[in-house]
């Protein structure tokens, strides 16, 4: 493989988590910390850095060590890995942002059992060199961070009338509270799910249709 | 980065069965390093989350005794207010806090209290001046009520000026907006009736738990209380 | 006792594990589109809850005053062994049981339930019977929430809905309306 190759191959793996492979638009993966802490913009973006930490990290030192860890204690070996990260991202965002940590509480301990952490590490980092497994844990990040930031945008702006915490539509607008209350959560995520699958739908028929009129033409 | 490997299927263990030794090795260097970063990452973030734990009560505490500027963490011991050691402070006792001014002088007791709300537990702290059995102050420190409604117990300023100079005797008492005529009534929040009088609950609970022992506490140490203005 | 049935009340309605505290999502969405599967991963969920309870409680009381930077650590595996060893019994003792539970058992591992159960009641700063009454609670909620799911799956599947609205989009929004029915429960308590 040249050098093109390569980089078109890095490019690939960067991307891929951002839309086509999303966490959460696609693959559904880690909905309890996605649901509970988005109903503000901050404590989105703040569980999307936290996770960000966490992710990178342990993609990297997994990928490093992935030739000394036997596979009968590999998944053993990831948890304490990534509850190690966990455990300093905890106690770091509790010393420096001690606010941002009273509202997340229990749910950053909980980045633990986030399916999209270890899986990434049983699925990529395990198989593949630092490099591509940083990249795409990078992409994976980033890609759950817009997810984030687009879930606790939405509610903030519809149930509080702001967007971090900047005040948007003054005082004669009358907030949905139940988007911040936890029925806006699942609603929330339902109704954009629902509408990429319409947008899928739509694109796939428009394919359809277009290999009909080439078959009409040549028929 | 163009020397690296490229292909993706790297198998994860070369030799075919490793031992036992080697897979207890392995969690066993794991755990080695886990436990150093833990170690060093508490040590170095410990002094910083005391402090802000400290900071946060202390702002709360000055809130809800105003001019208040010292306090002393205070226990029940065989039924009486002793100060709390300061080298055995535990978070499992429950305390409360006495509190002075600048010139030294006894300005009142901030008490914890909590109740089933509406949605969750309302967790608040209430300043109370035990001579002239008044509370002076009060501020929620946790709770979960709907925002719009039930947060009004401490978004609506006319609600929490309830809690200014309340008067404990002959007991706290709900009554309507607006129909407030004794020092010892509450005015309920219309639409949020059911976490205003949550919150009255839990002054009473609290009281009742800490009353005697504060009354004693005056009595035996003579407190002669700042008159407010 | 006001006191634990109010947890138990808690856990279990007011402010529902799962429809209103989001933990074990992803059973929720996964393991939801026939009751009787819903049911049992339930009970295999309440089964391993309440020793999850007794050890969180035991580890913090015993051992994490002294290194409370283990709590994560430690809560972790104490439930991955946890669930090893109750499958290692069940399979031992009741073959029939380990047959209607084993699958969902090594599940339960990764499900934030657990690992929340534990995390919550520790900073609730729950006693050992406290403990308990919120892991009965927590564990009856989502049983609760997981067999209402399937149920309203199982008449979805012969509905005539639009064809877009289908998995998890379907699931979320069900959930979301079942997520505002129990909003209902809140002021159980506190209306008197």
């Amino acid at each position: 493989m040249n050098a093109i190759e390569q980089s078109g191959r890095a490019y690939q793996e960067l991307i891929k988590g951002i839309w086509k492979e999303n966490p959460i638009f696609v693959s559904v993966l880690g909905m309890c910390p996605t649901l509970a802490v988005t109903n503000s913009a901050i404590n989105g973006l703040a569980m999307g850095l936290a996770t960000t930490f966490v992710l990178i990290g342990s993609s990297l030192l997994v990928s490093l060590m992935r030739k000394w860890i036997p596979k009968q204690v590999r998944i053993t070996t990831y948890i304490v890995i990534i509850a190690t990260f966990v455990s300093t991202v905890d106690l770091t965002l509790e010393a420096f942002f001690p606010k941002i940590h009273k509202e997340l509480g229990a749910f950053i301990a909980l980045i633990v059992v986030n399916c999209v952490i270890l899986g990434r590490q049983e699925a990529f980092a395990s198989k593949n060199p630092p490099w591509l497994s940083f990249l795409d844990a990078l992409g994976m990040s980033v890609g759950f961070i817009i997810a984030l930031l687009m879930l606790g945008g939405i509610r903030e702006i519809l149930g509080n009338g702001s967007f971090f915490d900047i005040s948007l539509f003054g005082s004669h607008f009358e907030p949905w509270v139940i988007m911040i209350l936890p029925p806006g959560g699942f609603l929330l995520l339902g109704f954009l799910l629902l509408f990429f699958n319409w947008l899928r739908a739509v694109r796939l028929d428009r394919a359809k249709l277009e290999a009909e009129k080439v078959k009409v033409q040549h028929g | 980065m163009n020397n690296q490997p490229v292909h993706t299927e790297i198998p994860i263990v070369s030799s075919a069965e490793p031992s036992s030794l080697r897979l207890i090795m392995t969690l066993g260097i794991a755990g080695f390093f886990s436990g150093l970063i833990l170690v060093s990452a508490y040590v170095f973030t410990l002094p910083l989350i005391e402090r802000n734990k400290e900071e946060a009560l202390q702002a709360a505490i000055y809130r809800v005794l105003p001019g208040c500027s010292r306090y002393d963490a205070m226990i029940l011991k065989n039924g009486e207010l002793v100060k709390q050691d300061k080298n055995a402070a535990g978070q499992s006792v429950s305390r409360i806090f006495l509190g002075y001014s600048d010139s030294g002088s006894v300005i009142g007791f901030a008490i914890p209290a909590s109740e089933p709300g509406f949605a969750d537990v309302i967790r608040l702290l209430y300043g109370f001046e035990g001579t002239g059995k008044v509370i002076v102050g009060f501020e929620v420190l946790d709770s979960k009520e709907t925002p719009g409604l039930g947060d009004r117990i401490f978004k609506d300023k006319h609600f929490v000026s309830n809690f200014t100079a309340l008067a404990v005797e002959p007991e706290l008492e709900a009554v309507k907006t607006g129909a407030k005529v004794k020092p010892n009534q509450v005015e309920t929040i219309t639409g949020a009736t059911i976490s205003s009088k949550a919150v009255i609950r839990a002054l009473q609970k609290s009281l009742k738990e800490w009353r005697s022992a504060i009354d004693a506490y005056v009595q035996k140490n003579q407190l002669t209380y700042n008159q407010r203005p | 006792m006001g006191d634990l049935l109010w947890i138990f009340i808690s856990a279990l309605l007011i402010n529902n594990f799962t429809l209103s505290s989001f933990l074990g999502i992803c059973p929720f969405l996964g393991v939801s589109d026939r009751v009787d599967t819903a049911l049992r991963m339930g009970l295999a969920n309440i089964f391993v809850m309440l020793i999850t309870a007794i050890s969180a409680w035991a580890l913090n009381t015993f051992v994490l005053i002294y290194a409370p930077y283990l709590r994560l650590i430690s809560f972790i595996i104490v439930i991955a062994s946890t669930v090893q060893f109750v499958e290692m019994v069940i399979k031992k003792f009741s073959p029939d049981l380990f047959k209607a539970l084993g699958i969902f058992l090594p599940l339960i591992t990764t499900n934030c339930a657990i690992l929340g159960l534990a995390l919550f009641q520790t900073t609730k700063e729950y006693g050992l019977v406290q403990s308990l009454f919120y892991a009965l609670g927590g564990g009856g909620g989502m049983t609760l929430a997981l067999v209402l799911m399937a149920g309203i799956r199982e008449e979805a599947r012969i509905l005539d809905i639009p064809r877009v609205v289908h998995g998890t989009a379907l699931s979320l929004i069900v959930a979301g309306i079942l997520s505002m029915a129990f909003m209902g429960f809140a002021g159980l308590f506190s209306s008197k």
